[in-house]
């Protein structure tokens, strides 16, 4: 069994008198360990796959399964708990919480988990040295560059030990040399076995994973895995 | 989710707008303060009133009068005996709830005294028992009460207050000494009588700050011949005490004696008692003390109702309803002062979510629940509360300390450890009332718009 199954999804919005297919009749397997990237244009329905893979949303047809769990029918609770044990979220604009230091930005998904505290500093010292900020634990988000703030951004996505991460454009506001060691750490994490998917407008970036998706027009166009054809 | 960790989230969140949470929490403070300050006033207030209460005698002391006989019994108008000392030795003897009995014939307010030139006719001149110093809550600051010996002799002696010696001897105000009298010679109602104690000065609170206050600010002289302008000075009850001050007690044989023989029959001067005051040993056990007194004294007077008892019991009340009244009205004003503070926190609570929509967004996409997000609103507006109800109780110290300078002749004003738990609860009550809309806004959010949000 694959670790997410979409089976004819669709994600359908009411917007007036008319109905809007942002997801047409989706099926997807995504297997444990992948590095997997989405690519679309904007309105092309990927932010909204992403969403529905994220547990953020519920689908309006179909059934998501994301490690054995049906999705499609569960309160916002249990999505929270999903989210927040099963799921790491990086975003585009890093959305680290202003007020709080790296540490405690990283240190918050284990709050909402229940982790005892001292485990907690275990884990948040681990993490950052996972991605190279050991030494940066006490400063603000806005004391940090855009490509450390990201690597914050990550280590907050790994603390819960998730089955899975998504990555919604990570490199979008990075120049290409920070993205690009951005992409790099993705590229790490992967190789020690984390599921990924990136999400992204740019084929540049989506050329980095061994398998690629493409929508348009909320249905899934082209399904490419280099390492089942060969190319790599 | 960690309840500790949300309070010091919430408590960062005040800390990074300083400045708009202190004014946030000034709402909360001056209610808390308000409503503190004001019970501390009434609980003043109400010291002053049972002040005059007490100086009479307090509730435990309950006067026996003389009545004029019910409808049904007026045809034995003839026989009746009246209140006599055979009543006080049946009391005495019978009334097991009542601890003190205390006889008293009186001179009434026709009674003159008088040194060399000087007269004066003072508010009460009565002849009783040594233990009337209890039953009235006299003290005697100079020389000696009267004695059993001095009653069985009927000795012209007396004790007198300090208005008598004021009237007759001079005051403190006007020789600038204080004069004590004992062992001078007055004449009570043409008898010569010595002084053989003195009793210290009664006053109410009120009354010693007013004076105390116009020896220190001395208020211009009046115009004119002069006067003396009234009992009005020292508030409600002040009376009470000027009464008491005009005193003078001899011994019970001396009167019976020395002023009643004129109006005696078959060579027994007059008997009747004027008052017979009884002190009953609790309040608690008022309606059962005075049955019995009764029951005792029905078989005294041959079951001729000619008597009744007064007690305090209304005076009391009347206070008490009175400081109830000033109690809610004034609770009232504050409360509201505090609720309006507290609607100044749901005012900020909503700006600050708006302000983090992003934020709660990100929580929730990491896994916060909504449930995780209505408490951490909610907490925050709690610890808003909390700290202003903290700063509340100490400013209520400031404020009662600026009453006293504003006021200074009034009751000095009682901060309450009750008024203050009150109004503490209460202002953290109104915070969380404040944070419940905001809280369950935020909540409600829809975290991938949350999200989107700029």
């Amino acid at each position: 069994m694959a670790l997410v199954e979409l089976r004819n999804v669709s994600k359908i919005y009411q917007v007036g008198d008319e109905e809007i297919r942002a997801l047409d009749d989706v099926t997807l397997d995504i297997e444990n360990g992948e590095f997997i990237s989405i690519i679309g244009p904007s309105g092309s329905g990927k932010s909204t796959l992403m969403h529905l893979l994220g547990c953020l949303d519920t689908p309006t047809h179909g059934t998501i399964t994301l490690d054995g769990i049906q999705i499609q029918n569960a309160t916002s609770m249990q999505l929270a708990a999903i989210r927040n044990r099963k799921i790491g979220f990086v975003f585009q604009s890093f959305n680290l919480l202003p007020k709080l230091n790296v540490a405690q930005n990283v240190e918050v998904p284990m709050i909402y988990a229940g982790v005892s505290s001292r485990e907690r500093r275990e884990r948040v010292m681990e993490a950052l040295k996972r991605v190279g900020l050991e030494n940066r634990a006490k400063h603000r988000p806005m004391q940090l560059s855009g490509g450390q703030q990201q690597r914050v951004a990550i280590a907050r996505a790994l603390i819960n030990r998730p089955r899975i991460i998504f990555a919604d454009e990570p490199t979008g506001n990075l120049d290409t040399h920070t993205g690009e060691a951005i992409l790099n750490l993705f590229r790490e994490l992967s190789q020690q076995g984390s599921t990924i998917v990136l999400v992204t407008h740019n084929p540049e970036i989506a050329a980095v994973t061994p398998r690629r998706i493409e929508i348009r027009d909320g249905k899934i166009s082209i399904n490419i895995d280099k390492r089942l054809a060969g190319l790599e | 989710m960690n309840i500790w960790a949300t309070i010091i989230v919430g408590l960062k969140e005040i800390w990074s707008h300083k400045f708009r949470s202190a004014l946030t929490m000034l709402g909360i403070v001056l209610g808390v303060a308000s409503l503190v300050g004001m019970s501390a006033l009434v609980k003043g207030m109400e010291n002053g009133m049972r002040e005059a209460m007490q100086a009479v005698g307090g509730i435990e002391k309950v006067s026996v009068i003389q009545q004029e006989l019910p409808p049904a019994q007026s045809h034995l108008a003839d026989q009746v005996v009246g209140i006599t000392m055979a009543d006080v030795e049946a009391l005495k003897q019978n009334a097991t709830l009542t601890k003190l009995i205390t006889p008293e014939m009186n001179m009434g307010r026709g009674a003159v005294v008088s040194r060399g030139k000087k007269i004066y006719r003072p508010w009460n001149i009565s002849g009783t028992w040594p233990n009337a110093l209890e039953m009235n809550v006299h003290t005697i600051e100079y020389g000696r009460m009267f004695n059993e010996i001095d009653d069985d002799l009927a000795r012209n002696v007396c004790v007198i207050g300090t208005e008598v010696r004021d009237q007759l001897f001079g005051s403190f105000e006007e020789t600038g000494k204080e004069i004590i009298p004992i062992g001078e010679n007055i004449n009570i109602n043409g008898q010569l009588f010595t002084i053989i104690g003195m009793f210290t000065r009664y006053e109410s609170e009120k009354q010693k700050k007013e004076r105390e206050y116009q020896m220190a600010n001395p208020s211009p002289e009046r115009m004119g011949p002069q006067r003396r302008t009234g009992w009005g000075r020292g508030g409600p009850g002040g009376w009470a005490f000027m009464m008491k001050n005009s005193t003078i007690y001899m011994p019970l044989n001396t009167m019976w004696m020395k002023f009643r023989a004129a109006s005696g029959t078959g060579g027994i001067p007059d008997p009747t008692l004027s008052t017979l005051n009884i002190r009953i040993t609790s309040v608690e056990e008022m309606e059962a003390a005075l049955q019995q007194a009764r029951n005792v004294m029905m078989q005294t007077h041959f079951a001729m109702e000619d008597f009744d008892f007064r007690t305090q019991e209304n005076w009391d009340e009347n206070i008490s309803k009175q400081v109830n009244n000033y109690r809610w009205s004034g609770g009232i004003i504050a409360a509201i002062s505090l609720i309006v503070g507290g609607i100044g926190i749901m005012n900020i609570m909503f700006a600050s979510i708006t302000e983090r929509i992003r934020e709660i967004g990100v929580r929730k996409a990491i896994g916060a629940t909504t449930f995780a997000i209505f408490v951490q609103i909610l907490i925050e507006s709690i610890v808003v509360a909390f700290i202003g109800g903290v700063l509340g109780l100490i400013a209520s110290y400031g404020l009662v300390e600026l009453f006293k300078i504003l006021i200074p002749t009034d009751n000095e004003p009682v901060i309450m450890m009750s008024s203050m738990v009150i109004a503490f609860s209460f202002g953290v009550f109104v915070g969380l009332l404040a944070g419940l809309l905001p809280a369950v806004k935020a909540a409600k959010l829809d975290p991938i718009e949350a999200l989107r949000y700029e």
